[in-house]
């Protein structure tokens, strides 16, 4: 008898990945906004602006779902390229810490607004996906909120965030040229360091 | 009317060619004006402390009812608006789907005070004449940051002479209920945008370019209906 719930114990364990990849790219995005969605209803540290407590929250439940190495050479287009392997790994590390802190702020004022998700066009074979959301709030039109993912062999990843059509990650495109162009790849990295820096001081 | 208008786009015109007659040291191309922009970013930033106070209170003490009832009496007349805009691009159904809309929430919504026809499924648009005069093949012109209006492309600034004449708050013959409804209106767009402040503060290196270019991205995006190819130069964290 033991052995037997080793043995389904054991399956479950070798599915997992497997249904960890077959969820698709709209499903992860609801189930990933609705996780966070209920605990900031309920935590009201959040709700009253706590950011620390905000960042944990996105830390543990949403990053895993990012593709943070993607984001940072789509935000700096072609000089991606001059970077080299240890300067891409501290440029992601860095664009990371900043993207995670504006977005967990987004969360902060949260108020009463709820999410509907539209229908996502894929075939089975895209490894590339759009998933449109919209942010409904009472007085006010909806605000179109999309995610763009790319598969990988761990499952789904988000790369870019469009809210009413910015992209958050692109609109550092000319901001990271001009810095580059001034002073480099390595001067890039020191004015998101120091961003990071001025906005949690606390912190390194 | 009419020869309003004429008068009020000739003033744009003037002030738009004169600006072009402006010796710039730009760096970049979208932002030709820079110097002239980013002194009325100034201008609008130290209007802002004011303002934001009193949408700050306006929104703290305003119960949700309040404020979307607000919103969505606003939202009403210019859905009217909304409504040509759609029509003059060709898109007869959303248009005729905002008609829709007016009829519903002038009347079961109360004067527009409750959104009812969004609960029937009639979505809300936001289209202006900016939008319209790029589906017709208007190109952005250099970007401007006005006083008072912020941020326009050159076209968009055309569109918005023609957007505040279409506009019925601007259009009432009473003075003081024309400057209390603009007043309320300007409150409750303020209140509207205070959960992105502080978004904007920490995201933005630089304030005023930070909203450039999200004010461009967005207007793309808005004139397209949400369409915009991506740069497409990016493949697997590859970048060509």
């Amino acid at each position: 008898m033991k052995s037997f719930f080793a043995a389904i114990l054991g399956l479950f364990l070798l599915c997992a990945p497997a249904l960890a990849q077959e969820e698709s790219p709209d499903a992860l995005i609801k189930k990933v906004t609705d996780d966070v969605l209920i605990i900031v209803r309920q935590d009201k540290d959040i709700q009253s602006g706590n950011t620390a407590k905000a960042i944990e929250l996105v830390e543990a439940k949403v990053l895993p779902f990012f593709n943070f190495q993607h984001m940072t050479a789509l935000a700096m287009g072609r000089d991606w390229n001059k970077a080299s392997a240890e300067q891409k790994k501290r440029l992601s590390d860095e664009f990371r810490t900043l993207l995670v802190r504006t977005y967990s702020n987004a969360l902060t004022s949260y108020k009463n607004q709820t999410v509907r998700y539209k229908p996502t066009k894929m075939q089975s074979t895209d490894t590339d996906v759009l998933v449109r959301t919209e942010i409904v709030q009472p007085g006010n039109r909806p605000i179109a909120l999309d995610y763009f993912l790319e598969k990988h062999s761990d499952g789904w990843k988000v790369y870019d965030v469009v809210v009413a059509g910015v992209s958050l990650v692109s609109n550092y495109r000319d901001t990271f040229n001009q810095e580059v162009r001034a002073n480099g790849v390595d001067g890039l990295i020191q004015m998101l360091a120091n961003k990071n820096k001025q906005l949690d001081p606390g912190k390194k | 009317m009419n020869n309003q208008l004429a008068k009020r786009i000739g003033v744009v015109v003037l002030t738009v060619s004169v600006m072009s007659a402006c010796a710039t040291t730009a760096n970049n191309p979208k932002d030709p004006y820079e110097s002239f922009n980013r002194a009325m970013f100034a201008v609008n930033e130290g209007i802002d402390v004011v303002l934001k106070p009193v949408a700050q209170g306006y929104d703290a003490a305003a119960p949700l009812p309040v404020k979307a009832g607000v919103g969505n009496f606003f939202g009403n007349l210019y859905d009217v608006w909304t409504a040509v805009n759609n029509f003059l691009q060709g898109k007869g159904q959303q248009g005729a789907s905002d008609v829709g809309r007016v009829l519903v929430n002038t009347t079961i919504g109360i004067g527009g005070i409750f959104d009812v026809a969004s609960e029937m499924g009639l979505e809300k648009h936001a289209e202006d004449f900016g939008q319209t005069l790029g589906t017709w093949g208007v190109a952005d012109g250099p970007y401007f940051y006005w006083p008072l209006i912020g941020p326009r492309t050159t076209r968009d600034t055309f569109g918005w002479v023609v957007d505040s004449f279409a506009d019925p708050v601007m259009g009432l013959n009473d003075i003081g209920t024309r400057n209390s409804l603009a007043g309320v209106r300007l409150i409750d767009r303020r209140a509207s945008l205070l959960p992105t402040d502080k978004i904007v503060e920490q995201a933005a290196f630089d304030k005023y370019n930070y909203i450039r270019d999200a004010y461009l991205q967005n207007r793309r995006s808005a004139i397209s209906d949400g369409n915009v190819a991506r740069d497409g130069e990016c493949q697997q964290s590859r970048c060509f």
